[in-house]
């Protein structure tokens, strides 16, 4: 039960971390269309989140609701990988995270459908037609961005120094994923398969032999976490118990 | 035909109520008055996403920051179809977001008031996009064809808005001290500010004659800003709370509510850039468009590399 409980927060702090830090562009964008199309992925992955965290708020039970478990736990209690917490950056690394994330849930949710939770199941199910989405969005703009000018090539290329050692963390198995039947191991080859051939478009190599940082999915995060939590959960913390 | 035959053409064409097409002739001051005042509104919606975003990352619920991040993002699309309304006439967006970042377009003052709580959030769905929608209503007849086909989508969205951020207020009154507070504190700082969304006095109002007699305009700012006094002096009731002004008072004469007079000394000064949160806005615009300006350099490289690929292997 705790390890089902869990994995399901997992999935949710993925998803409504990554939506925060996505929702930092909406009003700041580059263009108006991908204003809106960021903001879009930022409205979809909040939207994931709210789901999983009801159906950990319902197995939670004695009326525990999502915003108790978004807004009521601390940073010791996320479960998100590091890579979703890492702050915005540029529009470069805005889209490779959101490309190698997406590819990461892409593959995750496919297994997912399957699962014997058939709640589960559901969720994703119903997520994965935006999932393919945010992988042809964000695909587009690694290529775009790689294949453009001098600058957005560099740009991309810095972003992918950045940001591999995080990469790692998708694929290595926490206890409440074995625990819930996910083998997160074996999804690798197919994601490396994936980003290869998008970043072989834009002709951009992916790195070998980076070295992988985690502890998100323990609870170890980077110092980002606390102040993306001490921003979104201000108002529940200074009035507690209020309806809003 | 001679001008003169042009322009009663022209009049007798919108006095049939028949809209006014982008190929149509019109007098260059019809066509001028309406890119002045469809960028202005286009501007609006984009700076006015800026007080709202404010609280995207700190809104109380995931329901709220959902509902909130939905609407900021309207306001985005909403700005989208007015700059293209706008280049119906002839003007680019890129000219015309180059106006604004130089401060020749103005803006909806209202925008350069800071959002200080979470109730400002529901009081601007309240009152401001209530006002708006004064407006905005009486926009969906304009004569111009593709503005006032822009206002019948936008208006829809809009009075979802409010009654969203009615809703909103509605929470915040049945809710603890705390929270009653900060509802009549933000109906206080936005109630005058709302009011001055309507523009100056019809007595002061340099544009409104030609802009009747155009049928650009249809009701007079005094009119629509008496409609919102009557109509808010009701809602705000459901809430228990006040309106912050003590000469509101029903006048049996005129079937309508007297209400106080307007600080317009405030309102000059903050259309002239003194307001709170001018700098702040306009930074926060040219900082976008600025950062933003080597990913839309990306992205037309790429798509001038893939045509000419394509044309490479078509030859």
């Amino acid at each position: 039960m705790k390890a089902t409980l869990d994995y399901i927060l997992h999935l949710a702090d993925n998803a409504l971390i990554l939506g925060q830090r996505n929702a930092e562009w909406c009003g700041h964008g580059p263009v108006l269309e991908q204003d809106i199309a960021i903001s879009n992925i930022s409205l979809d992955l909040i939207g994931q989140a709210r789901s999983f965290y009801q159906y950990a708020a319902e197995l939670k039970g004695s009326g525990t609701t999502e915003d108790d478990l978004a807004y009521l736990r601390d940073e010791r209690q996320f479960l998100n990988i590091l890579l979703v917490e890492q702050p915005k950056g540029d529009w470069a690394f805005t889209t490779l995270r959101q490309f190698l994330f997406s590819s990461y849930q892409q593959l995750l949710f496919q297994k997912l459908t399957t699962h014997a939770d058939e709640r589960l199941a559901a969720i994703a199910e119903k997520t994965l037609k935006e999932v393919n989405y945010h992988v042809r969005w964000s695909s587009e703009w690694v290529i775009r961005l790689g294949d453009g000018t001098e600058e957005s090539r560099s740009r991309i290329l810095n972003a992918i120094a950045s940001i591999w050692t995080f990469t790692g963390e998708m694929f290595m198995s926490e206890s409440f994923e074995t625990a819930s039947g996910i083998v997160v191991t074996e999804l690798e080859t197919s994601w490396r398969e994936k980003i290869k051939t998008s970043f072989a478009e834009a002709n951009i190599d992916a790195p070998d032999n980076t070295f992988m940082r985690s502890g998100g999915k323990k609870g170890i995060h980077s110092e980002h976490l606390g102040f993306i939590l001490a921003e979104m959960q201000y108002l529940q913390r200074s009035y507690p118990g209020c309806e809003w | 035909m001679s001008v003169h035959d042009l322009e009663k053409h022209f009049q007798d064409t919108i006095d049939a109520e028949i809209k006014i097409e982008p190929l149509d002739w019109m007098p260059d001051a019809y066509r001028k008055t309406n890119i002045r005042q469809i960028s202005q509104h286009a501007h609006s919606e984009i700076v006015g996403m800026l007080p709202e975003g404010n609280w995207i990352s700190r809104a109380p619920s995931l329901k709220r920051k959902a509902i909130l991040l939905a609407k900021v993002q309207d306001e985005a699309g909403h700005g989208l179809y007015l700059y293209s309304a706008c280049e119906t006439l002839g003007t680019s967006r890129e000219e015309t977001i180059n106006d604004l970042h130089t401060g020749r377009a103005k803006y909806s003052s209202i925008f350069n008031y800071p959002t200080l709580t979470w109730a400002d959030i529901g009081t601007i769905g309240w009152l401001v996009d209530g006002a708006a929608i004064m407006n905005q209503v009486m926009l969906t007849r304009t004569s111009y064809g593709p503005y006032a086909r822009a206002m019948v989508r936008i208006c829809k969205e809009e009075s979802f808005h409010q009654r969203q951020g009615f809703e909103s207020l509605l929470v915040l009154s049945k809710g603890s001290e705390a929270q009653r507070a900060m509802c009549q504190d933000a109906i206080n700082r936005w109630w005058w500010p709302a009011l001055m969304m309507f523009g100056p006095r019809d007595s002061e109002s340099t544009n409104s004659d030609q802009s009747m007699k155009w049928k650009i305009k249809r009701k007079t700012n005094d009119e629509l800003r008496q409609q919102f006094v009557d109509i808010c002096v009701e809602q705000v009731k459901l809430l228990g709370m006040t309106l912050p002004d003590p000469n509101l008072k029903w006048n049996e004469e005129t079937k309508h509510y007297d209400f106080g007079e307007i600080d317009w000394n405030e309102f000059w000064q903050v259309v002239k850039g003194n307001g709170p949160c001018n700098l702040e806005r306009l930074q926060a615009r040219k900082k976008a468009w600025e950062e933003g300006a080597w990913v839309r350099e990306a992205a037309a490289a790429h798509a001038a590399k893939k045509q000419k690929r394509a044309d490479a292997n078509a030859a």
